[in-house]
């Protein structure tokens, strides 16, 4: 085993203890743990097993088989970035409308308060 | 039916209640400020001096606060309404004329621009390149606009529906405009004069914040011609 496969399984394996202990102590909702338990899984195979990564890059035309490692991490890092973006985008939305009812809320409120008689 | 004024405000506490009294002198209206989150007296101030205050609990940006203002509109049943900025750029002699041009129905969203008459504030440089390229933008996109990032803007009913159901985020105006046009909203300009602001901050600040701006309205009404109507 090269130092570079034992450093590519050290660090999948951790990305997969991390992101399922999160999951499992409610630190990470499982909604956002999908992409980095693929990404966790799907690097940690290509590592431990040097054949399965020699014959993609093969497939791929990679001519340093490691170097896959790095285009996959890549191609998962930017659709977990994506996709928060997206999500953020929604949030973002979301308070934007949570904010804006509270405020309409308070007003009503406000003026029950001032006619009483009102129900 | 009474119009009413709104007024989007985000830490204006030195100059809300000048601008309340201001409006007051000149016409007969109901007042409300969207108070976006202030972390000053913006929204005690106001209500002393006799507006209605909406507040949002946190800063949410111009675009929401004035959708927030055109919401509270359509609820308690106002049929006109006519913003004003909270910093005094807007010379509220002029609230009459767009009034009027709203309740002769002669259009649908009535919005000053300080480029028809040259007179008064004409911003800076930077903005005003913006201005133009913007100007530019907006003919391709089948409006000709003089001022398309004024906010003071006067909408009857019909524009407050389509406006209340769906408002941009961030720097509004320019893509409201855009907006309110494809729902089929009459647009016409009235020629204002405008004031450089005393004090507190312009929601366009700084060189690269004009940058931000005009990228991201540019890239919006490109994107937006994409959405379905």
């Amino acid at each position: 085993m090269h130092l570079l496969q034992v450093l590519a399984v050290t660090a999948s394996s951790t990305l997969l203890v991390f992101v399922v202990e999160a999951v499992r102590r409610s630190k990470l909702n499982s909604r956002y743990a999908i992409l980095w338990l693929g990404a966790g899984v799907v690097l940690l195979g290509l590592s431990i097993y040097r054949p399965l990564l020699d014959w993609v890059a093969r497939a791929l035309g990679v001519s340093y088989p490691p170097s896959l490692l790095f285009l996959v991490a890549f191609l998962f890092l930017l659709s977990i970035v994506l996709h928060y973006s997206l999500v953020i985008s929604s949030h973002r939305d979301s308070i934007r409308r949570l904010g804006q009812a509270v405020a309409l809320l308070e007003r009503a409120l406000e003026e029950q308060r001032r006619a009483p008689g009102a129900t | 039916m009474r119009p009413l004024v709104i007024i989007p405000a985000f830490n204006e506490a030195p100059t809300i209640v000048g601008v309340i009294t201001n409006i007051r002198r000149h016409v007969d209206a109901d007042i409300a400020v969207i108070d976006d989150g202030s972390e000053d007296d913006t929204a005690r101030l106001a209500r002393e001096a006799g507006a209605v205050v909406l507040r949002h609990p946190c800063n949410l940006g111009i675009g929401a606060a004035v959708q927030t203002g055109y919401v509270y509109a359509l609820r308690a049943g106002y049929d006109l309404v006519v913003r004003q900025d909270g910093d005094g750029q807007h010379d509220p002699s002029h609230i009459g004329r767009f009034i009027e041009l709203l309740a002769s129905d002669q259009a649908d969203i009535v919005v000053g621009s300080r480029f028809l008459a040259r007179e008064g504030y004409q911003s800076t440089l930077v903005r005003r390149l913006g201005i133009f390229i913007l100007g530019i933008v907006s003919s391709l996109v089948g409006r000709s606009v003089t001022d398309p990032t004024s906010g003071y803007w006067g909408v009857n009913r019909r524009a407050l529906e389509v406006l209340a159901k769906s408002h941009p985020d961030d720097y509004p105006e320019t893509e409201a405009l855009v907006v309110a046009a494809r729902s089929g909203c009459r647009v016409r300009e009235l020629p204002v004069i405008m004031y450089a602001r005393t004090a507190g901050q312009s929601s366009i600040g700084g060189t690269i914040y004009a940058g931000f701006y005009m990228l991201k309205v540019v890239l919006n009404l490109l994107i937006g011609r994409l959405r379905p109507r």
